[in-house]
């Protein structure tokens, strides 16, 4: 190869990886902007709206201005619960199955693959589901059956939480030394005691945030509500009635005409946003700052 | 385990307890303390041990309610299948395979229909098309933007600039589909209408894909952009996540032969982690396929198959978000709950294959979904 052959190439060399720093930069940029736009809407236009009304008081009727979303706060609070209820400790238990007693076994990974997989089936598809199995037959003896009702809310967000802590569980047990069991079983602790009170104490920090994460993700759902909690535009704390959801009302106030619905959509939006935001960073801090540092 | 080693110290058959606290006296008056002491001792450990009684049932009871827990996970996803066929049986038997292609035409103005409740005539064809293209509209969009990120976040990135970054990407996962919506409907839709469907239609009118004749911004675009968005973090942080597994030694390698920092990223990093980059462009399409509310806020909602990607349009998951639950008579609700069926099966083979392969690269190292 001649010198100035060389030369060009070891230039040309040098130029495309300027251009792919450049390039990647613009990426992380655009990117960034979206998310910052996101918020910067969000804050400038909830915060305008925020009020007390929006906490204490229902939607008023079209064409009257105020109102708040209040029974939408208790709805979703409602859910949450039936959520957690459920997805909380069948996602724990085969947490811990996964990392105490399968580890390693066909059955377990199995197991974690479809958590997996189940992580990944669409919310709607979830709300489908549930209102073939909950809304729609009518049993007699089986309450919560036949209709819309804020029970069939809760199941389908309480089963999409399963995956989600079941699979942040198992991580954090795995993170919890061997010495600790060990010294519980050398002390003669029964093997479930020992699981109970020593392996998931021991990670519970972890398991905690893991099932923030998994709460934070359920409360901004809205597609399998649609036809199960339905939303309601009065008070009801009622689990076997139609109920209102915090995420349900934004959607329908977003596609409304009307301006003061709109603005209420944003303050609504702001509220759950508020709400995630504050989990995601108690987690991040929480894994950042070494789960089982007292532990080990 | 440690059921097995209690219940040999419980079994232990000489000197049954009750002797031993019944006469404890006349050990001690013989003078031989140390050994009798330790006797004593033995014996009191023996009667908490009996008092605690035998654990093996409560360690049984335990670990098969811990299997139930984990065996639920195999029964809802098989519960969701068993729901999702059963409801859609009238369908099925109604329109058989068809329904994923067929068309219908409309006796009056003799365009093609495929929707048509009033007559109970279903056709799932215009809603896949939604659906792939909006979501490989997203892709087009968001893989170079993630795959730069991740090789920014990784490779570049100032220690100090890493945390935030990759925190701030985080964020925009945990942001509700709904909010997305909103913001689409109020900044984004109005700002592709205003300035950047013009410039399309201007540019690229000729190739047929930007028809300017819809003045409303909705439309298959504005989905793409909106679901690219929202699948970005998903997908950058496990390609962060599969580029971090590739060993500092294939970067050291590279670099020693005098490789640019460009060409170390590509032979020493890309290759090796193309399986996992895959695996996480296809769990990111996973998403995109069910994405749902985001969607049904900015496609428009029409069940029509159009050229242009300006137009109005329809996607599966947003159909059923739609017409649910005002659906018109036992067809329809089975014709949209075979659509639901057909999106389960459709995300369950993308996801599972997606984990295969970032599995296969990250050694069987369990990841966790964004």
């Amino acid at each position: 190869m001649s010198g100035d052959a060389f030369k060009l190439r070891s230039r040309m060399r040098g130029y495309t990886d300027h251009a792919v720093t450049a390039l990647s930069i613009l990426a992380t940029v655009l990117v960034v902007a979206p998310l910052v736009a996101i918020f910067a809407y969000l804050v400038f236009k909830g915060a305008s709206s925020l009020n007390l009304a929006f906490f204490t008081q229902i939607p008023k009727p079209v064409g009257e201005t105020g109102g708040g979303m209040a029974n939408a706060i208790l709805g979703s609070a409602l859910l949450l619960g039936v959520a957690s209820a459920i997805g909380i400790p069948i996602g724990i238990g085969g947490g811990i199955f996964l990392a105490e007693f399968g580890r390693g076994t066909r059955l377990a990974n199995a197991i974690r693959f479809t958590a997996d997989v189940l992580n990944g089936v669409p919310s709607i598809v979830m709300g489908v589901a549930v209102y073939a199995l909950i809304v729609q037959p009518k049993i007699s003896w089986l309450p919560f059956t036949g209709h819309f009702s804020g029970f069939s809310g809760g199941v389908a967000l309480g089963i999409m939480m399963i995956p989600t802590v079941c699979r942040t569980t198992e991580e954090m047990l795995l993170m919890v030394p061997h010495a600790v069991r060990e010294a519980a079983l050398g002390l003669g602790v029964p093997n479930w005691r020992s699981v109970l009170s020593i392996t998931v104490k021991t990670a519970s920090p972890g398991i905690i945030t893991g099932c923030m994460l998994a709460f934070a993700r359920v409360a901004g759902e809205t597609a399998p509500l649609i036809f199960t909690a339905l939303g309601n535009q009065f008070w009801s704390a009622n689990l076997n009635q139609p109920i209102a959801a915090l995420p349900l009302q934004i959607y329908v106030y977003a596609l409304s005409p009307y301006d003061d619905w709109h603005r209420l959509a944003w303050a609504g939006s702001l509220v759950l946003i508020v709400l995630i935001v504050l989990s995601v960073s108690l987690v991040r801090y929480v894994t950042s700052r070494g789960v089982l540092k007292g532990a080990s | 385990m440690p059921s097995s080693l209690i219940s040999v110290e419980v079994k232990v058959p000489d000197t049954p307890v009750s002797h031993a606290q019944r006469k404890p006296e006349p050990a001690s008056p013989r003078g031989k303390s140390g050994v009798n002491a330790s006797k004593e001792e033995q014996s009191a450990v023996r009667t908490f041990l009996l008092s605690r009684g035998n654990s093996a049932g409560a360690d049984r009871g335990f670990h098969w309610l811990m299997v139930l827990c984990a065996l639920s996970i195999f029964g809802i996803v098989g519960l969701i299948a068993f729901e999702l066929v059963l409801r859609s049986q009238l369908s099925w038997h109604q329109f058989g395979f068809k329904f994923f292609y067929q068309a219908f035409v409309d006796p009056d103005t003799h365009q093609p229909l495929f929707w048509d409740p009033v007559n109970a005539r279903f056709s799932a064809l215009p809603f896949i098309y939604g659906t792939l293209v909006s979501s490989f509209l997203a892709l087009l969009m968001a893989v170079p933007l993630a795959v730069g990120l991740a090789i920014f976040l990784t490779e570049m990135c100032p220690v100090w600039l890493r945390s935030p970054l990759a925190f701030l990407t985080e964020l925009l996962a945990a942001i509700p589909s709904v909010i997305y919506g909103l913001w689409a409907v109020f900044v984004l839709v109005p700002l592709l209408r205003t300035h950047v469907n013009p410039l399309l239609v201007a540019g690229l009118g000729w190739t047929g894909m930007f028809n300017g004749d819809n003045p409303t911004g909705l439309g298959f675009l504005s989905a793409g952009v909106i679901l690219a968005i929202m699948i970005l973090p998903i997908i950058s942080s496990l390609t962060r996540e599969v580029m971090t597994a590739v060993p500092h030694s294939q970067r050291e390698a590279v670099l020693a032969l005098g490789a640019t920092r460009w060409e170390m990223i590509r032979m020493g990093v890309l290759r090796n982690a193309r399986i996992g980059i895959v695996g996480s462009v296809i769990l990111g399409l996973g998403r995109a396929l069910g994405e749902t509310m985001a969607v049904a806020m900015v496609i428009g909602a029409t069940p029509e198959i159009h050229r242009s990607l300006l137009a109005n349009g329809s996607s599966m998951a947003t159909v059923i978000a739609n017409e649910y639950a005002e659906a018109v008579g036992d067809m329809h609700l089975s014709a949209l709950t075979e659509i639901g069926l057909a999106l389960f099966v459709m995300t369950i083979v993308v996801n599972a294959l997606a984990r295969l392969l970032i599995w296969m690269v990250t050694k069987g190292a369990p990841v966790q979904a964004a």
